[in-house]
C-alpha cells in the first residue's frame, strides 16, 4: 500500500487530528456510546485510514474475483454478468395451495423455487402420527409421499426450474421423490439444478429438527453426495448453514466459524467414505444470514469467502479451482424482525438485502414484514420480491463487482473477522471436530451465551430496536395474517388412507425390507429409498425403518 | 396429615407437595416427616455422582430402565446447583429421562442445592424419606460431584456410584484421593472414547492400593450409557453391594451412622437457630462489634460472654 | 436457611426446534431467583403436564413458534385440570397472532408474551401471579 515514511507521516497526522480536532469535538459533546462494537464483539474505529491496511496485501488478501482466494466474490463478472438468483422460501398447507403459490413467484419474476416442508415432513412423521397433530402445513408444505410431491410441481417444468428444499433429516427421501417426479415428467436426471440443505449439524446445534445420531446422519449425506456426482451431476447436494446458528443468537464471528466447521466435517466424512474431494467439493454450497450491521456483513462474507478457499485448497488438498469456491445463498435476519411496527421491517430487509448484494451472495430470500407474527401473505411476499428487484434494477450496487473492497474500514473488518473464525475453528480442532464440540454441547453453549447477551443488552437500553425499546406506538393488531386452514390436517390425514388402499402395499412392504437390509449393511441407500418412493412407501414408513436401524438422537442441553 | 395418606395411596401430586414442603422447610414438612418416618427403610438408595458431561443422567436412565423389568417403583431425585448470585437456578437433567416421564410407577424431582455445599440440598434426605414412604423400592440420587465437595452423598446412599469420563482434563488428577474413598462402584461412561482404558487401569490401581482398608473391593466398570452398552453388568454390581451391605451388616452400621448424624444435624440446627435467634433479637451482638473492629476485644471472648448468658 | 423458590416448568410442546426463546427465557427467570426445569424439545402435552406435576411447579410456560399453539397449548390446560392440578399458572410466547390470545385464554392459559416482550415483564408477572 504505502511506503514506510509516508506510513509514519500518516500516523502522526492521525494522533494530531484525534488529540487535537477530535478532542475539541469531544469536548463539546462526547460520542454516543463508551464503546463501539460489532455483534461479534469488534471494536469499530472512530476511522479507517490507510494505517489499518498494513496487513493487507492486495494479491495475497484479496485477488480477483472468480480466482482464489475469491475474497472478492466466486465469479469474476458477478451480478454484471448475471444477477444472484431471486428465491423467496414458501411453502405452508397441502401441495395444491403451496404449487399455487410457486406458480404465482414464478410469474411476479422468481427466478428460482424454494420449498418449505411442515415440521412432520421435516422430522420424518406421516400426516397421520399423533405426534404431527396440530402442526401439519403450518411452517410448510405437508409431504407424506410420492403423490403429494407430484402434485406440489404440477405444471411446473423441472428443466427448467431449479428448486431448493430445506429439508435435513429426511433430505435422501425429498430428494429421491423429486427425482421420480422429473421422472415421471420425462426430465433427464442430468437437467435437474437445485439444492437440498442436507445440513445435519447445525440441526443438532441450532435449528432442532434431527432424527437420527450424528453417524448414521453422516452416512445419508455422503450416500447422497456420491449418488448426485454420478447421476444428478447439476445438483447441490448440501447447504452448509449459519443462517439459523444466527437466529439462534450467534455473532456473526461464530456464524461463519460454526459453518466452517460443519463443512470440515462433511469434507472429512466424504473423504473418509471413500470420495475424491474434487469430485463432490464442486457441488458444496452454503447458507448464511443477512443481518444488521452492513458492513460486518459484508465483511463476513468476504472472509468467509476466503477462509473456505484456504480450507479446501491447504487443508484437503483440492485441485479443482471449483472446489474452493464458497457458493451460497442468503436469508435476510429473520429474528431482527419486530412484531411491532411491522411496516418498518420492509426497511430493514432491504438494508440487509443490501448487505448481501454487497457481500456477494449467489441467491437471496428476502423475508415479509409480518414474519414475526406468521408466514406472509401474497401482497407481502409481493413487496419482499421487490425489494430484492429494486435493489437489482435501481439502486446501481450490481453494476459493479465489490464495491467495498478497498474501504479502509471493511477492509480491516474483514481481516478482523476472519482471525477470529480461524481462531474458533483451531479451538473447535482441538475437541476433534465440530461432531465432537457437538456432543460437549460446546457449540450450543456459545450461542446461547451469545443470545442472551444480545438480549440483556436490548432490554438494558444499550442495543436499541427502532419500535421495540425505542419510538414505540400505541399498537394496533396486524389483520389480514395468512392462516393455516386446520383442516389441512383431516385432508392429509384422508389421503393417507387413500393412498395406502391404492398402492401395491405388498410390493411397498418388500422395499422397505430391503431398505432396513442395506440400513444395517453398508450399501448407499439412495437406490433402496428410490425404490420404495416409486411404490408410494410413505415417508413415515421410510423413516420408521431407519429409526429401528440407527436410533434416534439425543440431544445434550446445556443452558 | 391428609398429604400423607394422599401421597402414600399414590396420589402423585400430593408427593410432590410433600417435597416442596421439606424444600421450603414449611412447619407441615415435620409434621409429615415423623409421620411418614414409620413406614422408610425399605428403598435401596442409590447415589450416583460425577464431573458434568459424564454422562450421568444418560447412565441413570439406562439403569432405571433396566430395574423397571423388574416391576419395581423407582425415585429419581437430581440435584443441581443454585446459582451463589441470584438464588436460581436452571434444572435441566429430566431433558435426558424423557421416556421416562409417562411411567406412572417412576418420578422424577428435580432440585436445586439453594446454598447447601457438599452437592445436596438440605431437603434430599427428606425427599428420599418421602419416597421410600410412598413405596418407591429403589431411589437414585443424581448429583455433580467435581472430586472434592460431594461428601453429603455418601451420607445418603446405600451405593454410591461415580462415574468417570475419558478425556475430561487431566485423567490422573482427576482421581482425588476423595473420589477413591466414597465410590462402592466407579463407572468409566463414554467408554468409546480415547484414553476410557487407561483411566480404567489408573482406577483399579489406585483402589488395589487401598485394598486391605476395605472389605468390599469397589469394581471398575466401563459403560457407553447412551448405547445401552453394559448397563446390566453395572445393575449387577449394584445388587451386589446391597447383598453384601446386608450379609456383613454393613447396612445397619450406616443406617445406624447415618440416623445418629441426622438426629444431631437436626439438634444442632435447631439449637444454633435458637441461639442465633436470641442473639438478633436481643441485639447482643451489636453492641460489641464496634468494640471488636477497635480491637478491644476480640471474637472468642465476645463468643464466650454470648454462651455464657444462654 | 430454605426460602421458598418460584418453580417454573420452561416447555417446547411439539416439534418446533427453535429454542433460543424458550433458552433466554430460562437464564432470565433463574436470575431473577427462580427455579426452572427446562424439558428440551419435543414434550408432547402428556409429558409437560406428568413434569408438571412431579416438579410441583408454580408455572408452565411454553415456547412455540411453529404456529401449532392454538391446538397444543389448550391440550396441556385441559390434562392440568383433568390431574388435578388446575391451579397451575399455564403461559406462553414465541410467534401468535394478537387474534389467538382471546382463544388462548379463553381456553385457561393464563397469558401470552409475544415476540420482544422483554424478559422483565415475564418475571414481574409471575411474581405477581404466584402465590407462594
Amino acid at each position: 500500500m504505502s511506503e514506510k515514511g509516508t506510513l509514519q507521516e500518516l500516523t502522526n497526522a492521525k494522533e494530531k487530528w484525534t488529540k487535537g480536532t477530535v478532542e475539541k469535538a469531544l469536548s463539546k459533546y462526547k460520542e454516543r456510546k463508551e464503546e463501539f462494537v460489532t455483534s461479534s464483539g469488534i471494536p469499530i474505529t472512530r476511522l479507517g485510514t490507510p494505517l489499518d491496511l498494513q496487513e493487507v496485501d492486495y494479491l495475497d488478501n484479496l485477488g480477483f474475483p472468480g480466482e482464489y482466494p475469491f475474497t472478492r466474490g466466486v465469479q469474476p463478472t458477478m451480478y454484471r454478468g448475471r444477477l444472484w438468483t431471486m428465491r423467496q422460501y414458501a411453502g405452508f398447507a397441502t401441495a395444491e395451495e403451496s404449487n399455487k403459490r410457486y406458480r404465482y413467484l414464478l410469474e411476479q419474476g422468481q427466478t428460482g423455487l424454494s420449498v418449505a416442508f411442515d415440521l412432520p415432513t421435516q422430522i420424518g412423521y406421516d400426516s397421520d402420527e399423533p405426534i404431527a397433530q396440530g402442526e401439519i402445513g403450518k411452517v410448510g408444505v405437508a409431504i407424506d409421499s410420492l403423490a403429494d410431491m407430484e402434485v406440489l410441481f404440477h405444471e411446473i417444468p423441472l428443466d427448467k426450474v431449479s428448486t431448493s428444499m430445506t429439508i435435513n433429516s429426511t433430505a435422501a427421501i425429498l430428494l429421491a421423490m423429486y427425482v421420480v417426479v422429473a421422472e415421471k415428467q420425462g426430465v433427464s436426471l442430468e437437467l435437474l439444478r437445485g439444492t437440498i440443505q442436507n445440513d445435519i449439524l447445525k440441526e443438532y446445534s441450532a435449528r432442532g429438527t434431527y432424527i437420527f445420531p450424528p453417524s448414521p446422519s453422516m452416512r445419508l449425506i455422503t450416500n447422497i453426495f456420491e449418488f448426485c456426482a454420478g447421476n444428478v451431476p447439476q445438483w447441490n447436494t448440501i447447504s452448509i448453514s449459519g443462517y439459523h446458528i444466527r437466529e439462534a443468537g450467534s455473532t456473526a464471528v461464530q456464524e461463519v466459524a460454526f459453518t466452517l466447521a460443519d463443512g470440515i466435517a462433511y469434507v472429512e466424512a466424504a473423504m473418509k467414505a471413500g470420495m475424491d474431494v474434487d469430485n463432490f467439493a464442486g457441488r458444496l454450497s452454503f447458507f448464511f444470514n443477512a443481518h444488521n450491521d452492513l458492513f460486518e456483513e459484508v465483511a463476513k462474507f468476504r472472509a468467509a469467502r476466503k477462509v473456505w478457499a484456504k480450507i479446501m485448497k491447504e487443508r484437503f488438498g483440492a485441485k479443482k479451482p471449483r472446489s474452493w469456491m464458497l457458493r451460497f445463498h442468503t436469508q435476510t435476519a429473520g429474528s431482527t424482525l419486530t412484531a411491532q411496527q411491522p411496516d418498518n421491517n420492509v426497511v430493514r430487509v432491504a438494508m440487509q438485502t443490501l448487505a448481501a448484494v454487497l457481500g456477494g451472495t449467489q441467491s437471496l430470500h428476502t423475508n415479509s414484514r409480518e414474519e414475526a407474527l406468521a408466514l406472509p401473505s401474497e401482497e407481502s411476499v409481493r413487496i419482499a420480491l421487490r425489494t430484492q428487484q429494486i435493489v437489482a434494477y435501481e439502486s446501481g450496487v450490481p453494476e459493479t463487482v465489490d464495491p467495498l473492497a478497498g474501504s479502509y474500514y471493511v477492509e480491516n473488518l474483514t481481516l478482523e473477522v476472519e482471525k477470529r473464525v480461524w481462531e474458533y475453528i483451531k479451538k473447535i480442532d482441538a475437541m476433534g471436530g465440530a461432531v465432537k464440540a457437538i456432543e460437549q454441547g460446546y457449540i450450543q453453549k456459545e450461542i446461547a451465551d451469545s443470545s442472551y447477551a444480545y438480549q440483556k443488552e436490548i432490554e438494558a437500553g444499550q442495543r436499541i430496536v427502532v419500535g421495540l425499546n425505542k419510538f414505540q406506538v400505541e399498537e394496533q393488531s396486524l389483520q389480514g395474517l395468512l392462516q393455516v386452514d386446520p383442516a389441512v390436517g383431516e385432508t392429509q390425514i384422508k389421503r393417507l388412507q387413500e393412498l395406502k388402499k391404492s398402492r401395491d402395499n405388498l410390493a411397498v412392504q418388500n422395499k422397505l425390507a430391503d431398505l432396513q437390509q442395506a440400513a444395517q449393511g453398508n450399501d448407499n441407500l439412495m437406490p433402496y429409498i428410490l425404490d420404495a418412493v416409486r411404490l408410494y412407501a410413505t415417508e413415515g414408513e421410510i423413516c420408521n425403518v431407519l429409526r429401528d436401524v440407527f436410533g434416534e438422537y439425543r440431544p445434550v442441553e446445556i443452558l | 396429615m391428609e398429604l400423607v395418606q394422599q401421597a402414600r395411596k399414590g396420589n402423585r401430586r400430593a408427593l410432590a407437595r410433600l417435597i416442596t414442603l421439606a424444600e421450603n422447610e414449611a412447619t407441615e414438612a415435620v409434621e409429615a416427616l415423623q409421620e411418614l418416618y414409620a413406614y422408610t427403610g425399605k428403598a435401596q438408595v442409590i447415589g450416583i455422582t460425577g464431573p458434568p458431561g459424564s454422562g450421568k443422567s444418560t447412565l441413570t436412565d439406562k439403569l432405571v430402565k433396566e430395574l423397571r423389568k423388574e416391576n419395581k417403583k423407582i425415585g429419581i431425585i437430581a440435584v443441581d446447583p443454585t446459582s451463589p448470585f441470584t438464588g436460581g437456578a436452571i434444572l435441566g437433567d429430566r431433558i435426558r429421562m424423557s421416556d421416562l416421564c409417562l411411567d406412572e410407577d417412576v418420578y422424577i424431582r428435580s432440585m436445586s442445592t439453594r446454598g447447601s455445599l457438599g452437592g445436596l440440598s438440605a431437603a434430599t434426605g427428606a425427599a428420599i424419606k418421602i419416597l421410600d414412604a410412598c413405596g418407591f423400592e429403589y431411589i437414585f440420587i443424581e448429583t455433580v460431584g467435581v472430586g472434592q465437595s460431594e461428601v453429603d452423598i455418601v451420607k445418603m446412599a446405600d451405593t454410591t456410584i461415580v462415574v468417570m469420563v475419558p478425556g475430561l482434563g487431566d485423567d490422573i488428577q482427576a482421581i482425588k484421593a476423595g473420589i477413591l474413598e466414597i465410590g462402592d462402584l466407579f463407572v468409566v461412561n463414554k467408554a468409546d472414547r480415547e484414553g476410557a482404558h487407561r483411566v480404567a487401569s489408573e482406577l483399579q490401581m489406585m483402589l488395589e492400593i487401598n485394598s486391605e482398608k476395605v472389605q468390599w473391593q469397589p469394581p471398575v466398570l466401563m459403560s457407553i450409557a447412551h448405547q445401552n452398552k453394559n448397563i446390566l453388568e453395572i445393575v449387577q454390581e449394584i445388587k451386589k453391594h446391597h447383598s453384601y451391605l446386608q450379609e456383613s451388616g454393613q447396612l445397619v452400621v450406616k443406617r445406624r451412622a447415618r440416623i445418629k448424624n441426622e438426629v444431631l444435624e437436626f439438634v444442632s440446627k435447631k439449637i444454633y437457630q435458637q441461639i442465633v435467634d436470641k442473639v438478633e433479637q436481643k441485639g447482643m451482638l451489636e453492641k460489641y462489634l464496634d468494640k471488636l473492629l477497635k480491637k478491644e476485644t476480640n471474637p472468642y471472648a465476645v463468643a464466650k460472654i454470648i454462651l455464657e448468658k444462654e | 436457611m430454605a426460602e421458598s423458590r418460584i418453580r417454573v416448568l420452561v416447555a417446547k410442546p411439539g416439534l418446533d426446534g427453535h429454542d433460543r426463546g424458550a433458552k433466554v427465557i430460562a437464564r432470565a427467570l433463574r436470575d431473577a431467583g427462580m427455579e426452572v426445569i427446562y424439558t428440551g424439545l419435543r414434550q408432547t402435552p402428556e409429558q409437560i403436564v406428568a413434569a408438571a406435576i412431579q416438579e410441583d411447579v408454580n408455572v408452565v410456560a411454553m415456547s412455540l413458534l411453529s404456529g401449532a399453539h392454538n391446538h397444543l397449548f389448550p391440550k396441556v390446560v385441559e390434562l392440568l385440570k383433568e390431574k388435578d392440578a388446575a391451579d397451575i399458572l399455564v403461559i406462553g410466547g414465541g410467534v401468535i397472532p394478537e387474534n389467538d390470545i382471546p382463544f388462548l385464554k379463553e381456553k385457561g392459559i393464563a397469558d401470552i408474551f409475544t415476540p420482544g416482550t422483554p424478559t422483565k415483564k415475564v418475571v414481574e408477572y409471575i411474581r405477581n401471579n404466584v402465590e407462594l
